[in-house]
């Protein structure tokens, strides 16, 4: 754990998230809600992504922020929630999953 | 989310206080609920314990899941005085998650020699304090014995309402320092939050003793912060 004590404002998922906004781009918003087991990063972790498919944060540890930038991206064309879930990449009907074993839920929402 | 919500958290995070970003997982609705605020029921309940122990979570409330994302400013541990015990308290307290700084003008005290690995103020606390302010995310424990020293930092502490204050030295001492802080337009009750003589009482000796006194006192207030005021609330 690094406990800063201060915001790191260049590196925190949802400054940066502001920052974007305040730019005119499309933003979205992926949160980790819920995991099982081992899993890389805390509940209430995030992950923004904007129109482009630019990001900052994590929600996993690597292993399945590309498939969350490619949902947020839909997320901001339709402005519609959605909850993922990401297991074990063999044990799912994701392509892609979590070598560590854990099972976590992500929250994708459209900022505003 | 409701970028309004998102400016307001953030604003809150810069500022070092603590906020909840509260979102209906059903509908996507979202709110931000800050440390006092009133919230009633079960929710309430969960936005009171999420208060407490910064864990997020969903909560199921009033028939409807709610996210609960608990963002709580990182405690921190300010100790007036380069001494003895705080060569011990600085890496115990930082092992338990409190990162430190140590203020002290006694150039001789404040050496890096004597606190590696610290962030260290060979400064008045007047002059610290004014390009770091306490806040109620902030404990501070004044241990120099020394009225110059401690009692700027002291009543610095009670007008932040940092979340513990301890201070060195014996009923006695405690007495005069009582005196010297109304003095300096504290009030009674502020006075009687500061812990004199400082740290739980588990009969330490030592100088590394006593700093796990202190810093067990100091967890302890901030694990139980706001408890009846919440409870009141619920």
């Amino acid at each position: 754990m690094e406990n800063s004590v201060y915001l790191d404002e260049a590196r925190d998922p949802l400054i940066i998230a502001e920052g974007w906004m305040k730019d005119g781009k499309d933003v979205a918003i992926a949160t980790v809600v819920e995991t099982w087991g081992s899993a890389p990063r805390p509940v209430g972790s995030h992950l923004v992504i904007d129109a482009d498919g630019n990001f900052h944060g994590s929600v996993s540890g690597g292993c399945v922020e590309g498939a969350v930038v490619n949902e947020a991206i839909d997320v901001i064309d339709s402005g519609k929630a959605r909850m993922l879930e990401f297991g074990v990449a063999d044990e799912t009907a994701w392509q892609v999953g979590l070598s560590c074993g854990g099972r976590i839920k992500v929250y994708v929402e459209r900022l505003g | 989310m409701d970028p309004y919500a998102l400016k307001m958290l953030n604003a809150e995070r810069r500022a070092r206080r603590a906020a909840i970003l509260v979102t209906d997982l059903g509908d996507g609705r979202d709110r931000i609920v800050r440390e006092g605020d009133q919230v009633a029921g079960d929710l309430g309940a969960a936005v009171a314990r999420a208060f407490r122990s910064g864990n997020s979570g969903s909560v199921e409330a009033e028939g409807r899941t709610f996210f609960l994302n608990a963002h709580l400013p990182q405690p921190r541990l300010v100790v007036i005085g380069a001494v003895h015990i705080s060569q011990a308290l600085a890496p115990m307290a930082r092992i338990a998650g409190y990162p430190v700084e140590i203020i002290d003008p006694r150039t001789a005290f404040a050496t890096p020699d004597r606190f590696p690995d610290v962030a260290l103020h060979a400064e008045w606390p007047q002059d610290v304090l004014k390009r770091q302010p306490l806040d109620s995310y902030t404990a501070l424990a004044a241990v120099t014995h020394d009225p110059k020293v401690d009692d700027f930092a002291l009543k610095a502490a009670l007008d932040a309402n940092c979340f513990y204050i301890g201070a060195l030295g014996s009923r006695k001492t405690h007495a005069k320092r009582v005196e010297r802080l109304l003095a300096l337009g504290a009030t009674a009750d502020q006075i009687a939050r500061i812990h004199a003589p400082i740290g739980l009482d588990i009969g330490a000796a030592s100088p590394a003793e006593i700093a796990v006194a202190v810093l067990a006192q100091a967890i302890h207030a901030f694990r139980s912060r706001g408890l009846d005021a919440k409870g009141a609330a619920a």
